[in-house]
């Protein structure tokens, strides 16, 4: 198989995580009560960054020329 | 409290739909053999087949059962894993795996059919099939009534002038409809892709509201104290009270469980589920087939913290009011006390009513735990992505059951049985039909299990009965030259109807006779002949029952049929087969050294959690 799944999945979560990281600091400034519920803490926005990381690098590795990955064949 | 989603819900997870089907019309130029479309090509990294042996498992029905388990019971709940699943993936990669995937079998009723005969394969390929269709089916009633109970899509519906019982149509259709698309277009990679994005996106969604959920109740040790409180202290121990049914939340004794969960029920799962066992068979090579469910162990192991601590908190936290239907032109949202933390009683999702149970009491709904977490700790934006991954959980499981059974039904029973001689193109055409009607009639078996309730408990019930036979058939035919087609198949009958009249005999306690037992005396005119405490530990019983007789008659038959010579059965049975040369593989990279790393992590955590 020729695509990656690696690629795939760090495209999906670079895109939800910035999409949260962009929402929650947004809601910050704008609606900040809706954070009442998560205990204050500002989800979107830290999770959302997390989340924006760990797809930028599985994307990264996805996008690698794929070296045999197996033991024995 | 609101439970409406925002834009930016419904935004995430159209995003999801469509990465969804991209993988699918993606993959679809690479699907140009059979083998390509039920295997993969056998063509999967190790890592890869690992994640997707654990997510092809963890369906919603396990994350949203495990959470309800856990406020049932507590902590044991994790026995499923750490007695149960871990040691079961370490057998299945160290021993099982050779002859799977060294037989080059396409599926397990295949395995059966080159170790034992034709009429075995058959009574396994046919149960299977129609099982899984029907777990299919029931996956997506699941998901629709859970959208029912949420009531979150009702403020756009109803303001469309729609009546809310659009959504629960709209639920199963839409449903079937992305699953057919992305299996039909990319056949199993396809599932398995999917399946492994919707691992990362459980993560992605649970382990915020875990470490929200912690934080709120005071760490582990305020949630131990506060259930402590409540006089449920053993909630937040594994082991402790074990030497007895009654000193436990799960009433059972450590032999029942042991045996029980861990050796039949839990083997019995991981050693012979088709589901599973698939995507280890689409990895490249022996050895990354042995390391898959290996691999598979470690985040496996820690699943409990996800799954089962949720169900935990949610029971400790200070009773609350649930929703039970939002704000809207009808005045201020409706809500009724909580039996339990954030725990609702049961309700008609159709009529939304309140459940009685027959002492006329309000029934606890222990499924809503995870849904209810979600709704009550994430804003908008986290709110869609924990939904998102409730969602994905649901069709990866039914996007499973599919792939499942295209496979079954075009090797197993559509070549086996109709048409041999096929061309591998006209298999491959007949994988894609499969898919098209088996995703229909999963569309029937989701309405006709809303009609009828019980069904769901039956096939559970079924599953029990089959599920635990089997692995006593695989365990005799993968190390005992001797066993033959014959003892395989009666042992299987013999399982099973024992299962199936010991059920009839005994209930647990408080339950009514029926589908929960002691059908069997209620007809003789009486009561159970005797019972259990508790659900688990009559259906651990049955397991065991289910087991052992089908291990002795499939002895006792085997000896007195012929066997079949040595030459033939090379490569399906131990003794007879060569054992894989991985010598010049790093100590890391040897199964039996990732295979017992695993196990001492394992009782590492027993003991964390004593």
């Amino acid at each position: 198989m020729n695509l990656d799944i690696r690629l795939p999945i760090g495209l999906l979560f670079a895109c939800l995580g910035g999409l949260l990281l962009l929402y929650g600091l947004a809601t910050q400034f704008l609606q900040p009560a809706i954070y009442e519920r998560s205990l204050g803490v500002n989800v979107n926005l830290w999770w959302g960054l997390a989340l924006l990381v760990f797809g930028s690098i599985m994307t990264y590795f996805g996008r690698q020329p794929t070296r045999p990955s197996s033991p024995t064949h | 409290m609101t439970t409406t989603l925002a834009w930016i819900d419904y935004l995430i997870m159209l995003i999801y739909l469509g990465f969804v089907l991209g993988i699918g019309f993606a993959l679809k130029k690479f699907m140009k053999t059979s083998e390509d479309f039920f295997l993969s090509g056998r063509s999967i990294p190790a890592w890869v087949a690992g994640l997707a042996f654990i997510s092809a498992n963890l369906g919603a029905q396990e994350v949203i059962g495990m959470a309800a388990s856990g406020a049932k019971y507590g902590i044991a709940t994790s026995h499923f894993y750490w007695v149960g699943a871990i040691p079961a993936m370490v057998f299945v990669g160290l021993f099982m795996m050779p002859f799977y995937y060294g037989s080059r079998a396409h599926s397990v009723p295949e395995y059966l059919r080159l170790r034992f005969d034709e009429k075995t394969r058959g009574l396994n390929a046919i149960t299977f099939a129609s099982m899984t269709i029907f777990s299919s089916g029931i996956s997506m009633y699941a998901m629709a009534k859970l959208i029912m109970l949420l009531h979150v899509f009702d403020a756009p519906v109803l303001s469309l002038g729609l009546p809310r019982d659009w959504i629960f149509h709209a639920s199963i259709i839409l449903s079937a409809l992305i699953v057919l698309g992305y299996v039909y277009l990319g056949g199993l990679t396809s599932a398995i892709y999917n399946e492994v994005l919707q691992f990362f996106l459980i993560v992605a969604g649970f382990l915020p509201l875990v470490l929200l959920g912690l934080r709120n109740v005071g760490g582990w040790s305020g949630l131990r104290t506060t259930l402590a409180s409540m006089n449920k202290e053993a909630f937040t121990h594994t082991w402790v009270g074990m030497e007895h049914t009654s000193t436990n939340p799960l009433g059972v004794e450590w032999f029942g469980l042991v045996m029980g969960l861990g050796f039949v029920l839990s083997f019995g799962y991981w050693c012979t589920d088709f589901l599973v066992v698939q995507r280890a068979m689409a990895a490249d090579s022996m050895t990354s087939a042995r390391r898959t469910p290996l691999i598979a162990a470690v985040p496996k192991m820690f699943f409990p913290f996800l799954v089962i601590l949720p169900g935990l908190i949610a029971i400790a936290l200070p009773t609350a009011k649930v929703e039970t239907a939002p704000a809207g032109a009808a005045g201020a949202a409706t809500t009724i006390p909580a039996i339990q933390g954030i725990i609702p009683p049961k309700v008609d999702y159709w009529s939304g009513k309140l459940e009685l149970d027959k002492n006329g009491q309000l029934v606890a709904d222990y499924d809503m735990a995870i849904p209810q977490m979600l709704l009550r700790y994430f804003p908008a934006g986290m709110l869609g992505l924990g939904l998102t991954a409730l969602l994905a959980s649901f069709m990866s499981g039914m996007a499973g059951n599919v792939t499942a059974f295209n496979t079954v039904w075009t090797y197993d029973i559509y070549k086996a049985y109709v048409h041999p001689s096929g061309s591998d193109r006209h298999y491959l055409w007949m994988g894609r039909f499969a898919t098209f009607f088996g995703t229909a009639i999963s569309i029937g078996a989701a309405y006709l299990v809303s009609r009828f309730n019980n069904i769901m408990d039956a096939l559970q019930l079924v599953f029990g009965f089959v599920n635990a036979p089997l692995f006593a058939t695989f365990l005799l035919g993968m190390f005992w030259k001797r066993a033959t087609g014959h003892g395989a198949f009666s042992g299987l009958l013999a399982g099973t109807g024992a299962a199936a009249i010991f059920h009839g005999l005994n209930l647990p306690r408080g339950a009514e006779a029926g589908i929960k037992g002691g059908w069997l005396t209620a007809l003789a005119g009486g009561g159970p002949l005797f019972t259990f405490p508790t659900e688990m530990a009559q259906n651990f019983w049955m397991a065991i029952v289910a087991w052992t007789f089908c291990f002795v008659a499939t002895i006792v038959i085997s000896l007195l049929t012929r066997p079949r010579p040595d030459r033939e059965l090379a490569g399906l049975v131990y003794a007879l087969t060569d054992k894989p040369r991985e010598g010049h593989l790093t100590w890391y990279q040897r199964p039996l050294a990732l295979g017992v790393i695993v196990l001492l992590m394992t009782l590492a955590l027993n003991f964390l959690f004593y």
